[in-house]
């Protein structure tokens, strides 16, 4: 198996009103492609930090991140908004889709930033919006959509750049039951055929239908296994 | 290449229409300025280009000798106070000027003597201006014949009764007829037209230094012959009494072969014509340097115009400041996401230039749209003033009155550049700010 990502005694230190916060205090693992993995733990434990460090949209105070073999720990702010916009698939608790664009254009925002969009990848992203059962929604704004729908949106704009994972946080934090259950669905879709994700949460049922959990406490990783029915 | 700057304008575009008002208020404050620009530009090129063509009119190679008469308080002080007033230029004069400026220089000068008559024929008489002048006069002043020839140098040497008419003149002594060969009547005397001009533009005062003339009635005459027959002397009456001038020249017209040497000529015959005039009975008018006063004021004009826009141009960008603010500050979530989503600063920073110079851009172009409406809308309040304050307006130079704005070119393309440029410095602020959150607080923000 080929290997995502892999962090390596990664650590973040904040400072707080004058005090120093260790938020991740030496944190290891390592994920492989297509493995679809729950990152848990209660507030304060470090987990929205591995997040944002996850989403190359921080910088660690120490240790090592490798994604697809290259380490991204240390790099600017120019080369993390590269490697985000080609190698990070991001699905967030509220869908933050942009609300003056279109479904499609929403889909095509991470090609844009890239230099990509040409008429193959626009294609591609109209048949992504199909894929997630918004065919005939190409042209509405957000606005025009429900949440489950958008959230949908959001899942699509992920693949737009064919990433090395999905990361995604909270993703049903702002839906019904009904609602999550449909999503959570198409993200085991999407892990069956190959993708793998990276999925933050707090809730034990949504953590229960990932392959494998990782608890975090106290900035460091309390707990690693493979969930029995995955 | 084009595809990218295409999506940036059209988000531009999008974003903006998301606040139709406050972004219909931000264009407008932008159009007044630009048209305000190319209003003020048009009117002052109105105003200068009416005193330019004239001057220019003169020619810029002529020179211009006048007879002036003497003020009063120079007449009052002299202690005598006559009934017959001696002044002005003197034939004597014009050999001067012509023996002693070097040779090469004047490539023509022309003798001038005008004098108020009345011009009869039969039944018909009109008051004219009689010119007795020599035959370079025609070329000197760019005249065209209607019918016939003008004066030739012949007519002068026995002095013959000849003259050509202008065109007003010859269609008030002979109206529905051919002038040529017939004789119209000056004073006691009889004299053969041999050809009629072709009308010809009347000039307005420059710079008080020449009077608005109107050349339509003018009759020209040898100058020999109108010595011979006229003379010097010329009576008017005025309140009852009878006032006699004597003047041999009411003017002197020289043309130099180089216009660089105008300057230098000019201040020969000033000095050659003081030492016989020292009650400065006479004026030398030099139209380059009046053309060079009339652009300098026009320079100083414009420049005045163009600090008062700006001006009001500076207003307008802070407004646009503004706005673009507190669209940043809004839009701080989208700025977050698109962060995530792997938008360098520099994309942001461009994002949100394009949207402040869509707005700007917008509005100059609509300004200049506005622009062109400054001939209708002139003439609409001149129109209205004309209606409602009569009295008031018949008070105001012919200046404001007749004024013609003319659009410049220069001024349209400088509104544009302008625009975009405000569009550019205010919108770089809040873009700035915008690129420079960080992605992770932009994104937690609600």
């Amino acid at each position: 198996m080929k290997l995502a990502l892999h962090v390596e005694k990664l650590r973040k230190d904040y400072v707080l009103k004058g005090e120093t916060v260790h938020a991740l205090r030496g944190v290891t693992f390592e994920v492989q492609t297509g493995e679809y993995i729950a990152i848990m733990g209660p507030s304060g434990s470090g987990k929205s930090t591995l997040l944002n460090l996850l989403g190359c949209l921080d910088r660690p105070t120490a240790g090592s991140y490798v994604l697809g073999g290259r380490n991204v720990a240390q790099l600017d702010d120019n080369q993390l908004s590269d490697v985000r916009a080609a190698n990070i698939g991001f699905v967030f608790q509220s869908y933050n889709l942009i609300p003056q664009l279109t479904v499609v254009e929403n889909i095509e925002v991470p090609l844009y930033y890239q230099g990509r969009l040409d008429a193959a990848n626009r294609r591609r992203c109209r048949e992504l919006a199909r894929m997630v059962g918004l065919g005939d929604r190409l042209n509405h704004r957000p606005t025009e959509l429900s949440g489950g729908q958008q959230q949908r949106v959001a899942i699509a704009r992920s693949l737009a750049n064919d990433p090395y994972f999905i990361l995604a946080d909270e993703p049903t934090g702002n839906l019904d039951t009904a609602t999550s259950v449909e999503v959570l669905d198409l993200f085991q879709k999407l892990n069956a055929r190959g993708k793998t994700i990276v999925l933050v949460t707090h809730e034990n049922d949504v953590a229960a239908r990932c392959k494998r959990v990782l608890r975090l406490r106290d900035g460091l990783v309390e707990s690693d296994e493979l969930n029995r029915r995955g | 290449m084009i595809r990218p700057l295409f999506i940036t304008l059209r988000l531009a575009v999008y974003s903006l229409l998301l606040h139709k008002l406050r972004t219909g208020l931000a264009v407008v404050g932008i159009l007044i300025g630009i048209m305000a620009v190319i209003w003020l530009v048009a009117m002052g090129q109105g105003v200068s280009y009416q005193a330019q063509k004239q001057i220019e009119d003169l020619g810029a190679r002529n020179i211009i000798v006048r007879s002036v008469k003497p003020s009063e308080q120079a007449e009052a002080s002299s202690g005598h106070r006559s009934m017959v007033l001696e002044y002005g230029l003197l034939r004597d004069d014009f050999r001067r000027i012509v023996t002693n400026v070097p040779t090469g220089v004047i490539e023509q000068a022309v003798p001038i003597r005008e004098m108020r008559k009345q011009l009869r024929r039969d039944q018909y008489a009109v008051e004219g201006r009689v010119v007795g002048c020599t035959p370079e006069y025609f070329s000197l002043n760019n005249l065209r014949m209607e019918r016939g020839r003008f004066l030739q140098d012949r007519d002068g040497a026995p002095p013959e009764n000849v003259c050509v008419l202008a065109a007003t003149a010859a269609g008030e002594l002979f109206p529905l007829e051919n002038p040529i060969g017939k004789s119209i009547q000056i004073d006691r005397d009889f004299y053969v037209v041999v050809g009629q001009t072709a009308k010809r533009d009347p000039t307005a005062a420059i710079g008080g230094s020449l009077d608005s003339q109107d050349y339509n009635l003018d009759v020209y005459i040898p100058l020999k012959t109108q010595r011979w027959r006229i003379g010097d002397m010329v009576f008017t009456s005025r309140s009852g009494s009878r006032e006699g001038e004597i003047v041999q020249l009411s003017q002197i017209t020289l043309t130099v072969a180089d216009k660089d040497q105008v300057y230098e000529t000019a201040g020969i015959i000033r000095t050659l014509l003081e030492k016989y005039h020292p009650n400065q009975d006479f004026g030398v008018v030099v139209p380059q340097e009046l053309l060079r006063q009339a652009k300098l004021i026009e320079m100083m004009f414009n420049l005045l115009l163009v600090i008062i826009a700006g001006i009001s141009l500076v207003v307008g960008g802070i407004g646009i400041m503004n706005i673009m603010l507190a669209t940043v500050t809004e839009r701080t979530r989208e700025i977050g996401i698109r962060r995530a989503l792997g938008a360098k600063r520099r994309a942001i920073i461009q994002q949100f230039l394009a949207e402040s110079v869509v707005l700007t851009g917008v509005g100059g172009l609509l300004g200049v749209g506005c622009g062109f409406l400054v001939g209708p809308a002139v003439r609409t309040v001149r129109d209205l003033a004309l209606r409602l304050f009569p009295e008031m307006m018949s008070a105001l130079p012919p200046v404001i009155m007749e004024l013609q704005p003319r659009i410049a070119w220069w001024s349209i393309i400088a509104s544009l550049a302008i625009s975009i440029s405000v569009g550019v410095i205010f919108g770089l602020y809040p873009a700035m700010r915008a690129a420079y959150m960080d992605p992770i607080e932009a994104l937690r923000h609600e």
